[in-house]
């Protein structure tokens, strides 16, 4: 790959769902442009993700921008690799100029675009996508460093199977998508898992005989805009809910049925032991009070159209079984464990842009719906609430980067003389 | 606004004065950086006074136009006068304190008018910790419970979410269930 001293129009940097949606809206505009990906199409689907991990969402949510679902098993939910082959499929059905193993190290700004440094050379552009998406990389609380060496340590972008952990205890740290479906697997493989459960999002699967997302979908919750939410910061920040491609249930109800040991938050470590938060009890009723609004939602919606009777009735799950006194502290010492999962997050990796001027005091990276004031010509993709409720989904990268491309496309039309 | 005004301050909390700090603390994380300070006399036997007045915060010394005291001691079962208080009830009264506030701002947040808040609070204590009889036992709570009974213009689930809520921005909801360093030291001795 050798493209030096010529500005291509848009260089989008990651070749996942957003990637390749954006190419695809770029090519319907005539807008010149190259993907470059680390890896192949949905590298980090394939690699960085656990054996066992579908995709939260059912088969025919997961359309791609002029390609949905064709295949038989709508209501299934698909792998991981299963979707990075979609995305392999797709790359080529839309022929998008996709430059793969090219790795961007970095960008800098010019008068009239951006240059970035690459495993294959120098690469300027006018205008630059970054999408190399929200969950790129996963966060451990620097308190890790804490942890004895005896205990292994791992997190959802490294952690493959339960036979990777050495014998012995686990404790999971986080109760969101990764952690309870990693206490799960890891406790139906015979080992004793402690979960340390911190804020979080209860949802079930189903819901009067429906999928939760076709509910979401539905009563226009994932349509929400940027307009329609009070506090976009927190909302931004939600956790991912306890939810698991497939049907069995995996909240905190399901998994100490199955004998996962529930407790609170990862306060602290000190002195070679694990201090859990006291207040338990509280989330839980945050996250079942959370639930019982969307329900009520739910319901409304539903009988405002006269569904009632093609619907299950509402059973509502009870609320979350607590115990009596969840555990408070944990000795790495006592042999109890032999490993940590740190499922506490994950964030976007746009360390490849620090040289911009485009960062908050927290380092993170601001936007207003994808577009980035700080380096105009700048645009990102696929975070969570980017631009609506929507756009951490696979449905989200079609209307996102619509919006997205349109924006561009008159950027580049009104920089054109330059 | 004017509409704000009146439906806000139904239950005597100054919302607006605490959103416009919210929104100036942002601004300026600087400023909000406070330290809270107590000062306390031992009297006699068990039974002290603990007397509280200025704090540092936005950005400089406080002081306030009286000081509050609060007094410590124990009841008769522990050889003492029962003159004030025990300092573990003076801690629950500080979570029921703190608790009630938070439902009362967040109730006028949402306007939410309150009838009346009360709130009874226990812990549990097994005296073999601070007597060292038992050391496997703490000589802290093992457990607390607060109750609510909240009588307010709102259905159960709102009721319910304004308890939820202040939990969620309470420090002393906080201090007691996460750990916090604590460093106790003798003036001219390091």
């Amino acid at each position: 790959m050798t493209v030096t001293g010529k500005y291509i129009d848009t260089v989008i940097v990651g070749g996942g769902q957003a990637g390749l949606a954006m190419s695809r809206e770029l090519s319907i505009r005539g807008v010149e442009h190259l993907i470059l990906e680390r890896g192949v199409a949905g590298n980090a689907w394939r690699t960085s993700r656990w054996d066992s991990l579908r995709l939260l969402t059912p088969n025919w949510a997961n359309g791609l921008p002029g390609r949905p679902y064709g295949g038989p098993a709508h209501h299934g939910f698909m792998t991981a690799a299963e979707f990075a082959n979609s995305l392999e499929t797709y790359a080529c059905l839309i022929s998008a100029p996709l430059v793969e193993n090219a790795c961007v190290h970095s960008a800098r700004g010019l008068p009239n675009g951006f240059e970035l440094a690459t495993s294959g050379g120098m690469i300027t552009c006018r205008t630059l996508v970054a999408a190399t998406g929200g969950a790129a990389r996963p966060v451990v609380p620097p308190m890790a460093v804490a942890v004895p060496p005896h205990i292994f340590q791992t997190d959802p972008g490294s952690y493959k199977r339960p036979s990777d952990l050495p014998l012995g205890g686990v404790l999971v740290v986080g109760a969101s998508a990764s952690g309870v479906q990693i206490s799960r697997e890891l406790r139906l493989s015979g080992r004793h898992v402690t979960l340390a459960v911190g804020n979080h999002v209860r949802l079930p699967r189903n819901y009067r005989g429906r999928d939760i997302e076709w509910w979401l979908d539905a009563i226009g919750a994932l349509d929400e805009s940027l307009d329609d939410v009070d506090d976009l910061t927190r909302v931004r920040r939600t956790p991912s809910p306890q939810l698991i491609g497939g049907t069995d249930p995996v909240d905190l109800a399901a998994l100490k049925r199955l004998g996962v040991e529930i407790t609170g938050r990862l306060a602290d470590i000190q002195d070679g032991r694990a201090l859990f938060s006291g207040g338990l009890a509280h989330l839980c009723q945050a996250a079942d009070l959370k639930l019982g609004r969307l329900f009520d939602r739910i319901d409304l919606w539903a009988k405002e159209r006269i569904l009632g009777a093609a619907l299950m009735p509402s059973t509502r799950p009870s609320a979350t079984p607590l115990p009596i006194l969840p555990r408070l502290s944990l000795d790495f010492g006592s042999g109890e464990i032999a490993s940590i999962v740190w499922a506490t997050g994950f964030r976007p990796a746009h360390t490849w842009l620090r040289d911009l001027p485009v960062f908050d005091c927290r380092g993170r990276l601001v936007h207003d719906g994808g577009v980035v004031p700080g380096a105009p010509g700048l645009y990102v993709l696929g975070l969570p609430f980017l631009r609506r409720r929507r756009s951490l989904q696979i449905s989200g990268a079609g209307p996102d980067t619509r919006d997205i491309a349109r924006h561009l496309d008159t950027y580049l039309r009104h920089n054109a003389a330059a | 606004m004017t509409m704000g005004l009146l439906k806000q301050n139904q239950n005597g909390v100054n919302v607006q004065a605490l959103l416009d700090a919210r929104n100036a603390l942002e601004a300026a994380p600087e400023a909000a950086q406070f330290t809270w300070r107590a000062q306390c006399e031992w009297l006699d036997g068990v039974h002290s006074r603990t007397s509280i007045s200025g704090f540092f915060g936005l950005g400089e010394e406080k002081a306030r136009p009286s000081t509050h005291l609060v007094e410590t001691d124990h009841p008769a079962e522990f050889a003492a006068p029962d003159a004030a208080p025990t300092p573990v009830e003076v801690v629950l009264s500080g979570l029921a304190g703190c608790l009630t506030a938070g439902i009362a701002s967040v109730a006028e947040n949402r306007g939410v008018k309150l009838r009346s808040v009360h709130a009874r609070i226990e812990a549990d204590m097994d005296l073999a910790g601070i007597l060292g009889i038992d050391a496997e036992v703490r000589n802290g709570f093992s457990a607390i419970r607060v109750e609510f009974d909240i009588d307010a213009d709102a259905s159960d689930d709102d009721i319910a979410a304004l308890v939820t809520q202040s939990q969620r921005r309470s420090a002393v909801f906080d201090i007691l269930t996460n750990p916090t360093a604590v460093h106790v030291s003798v003036a001219g001795q390091s």
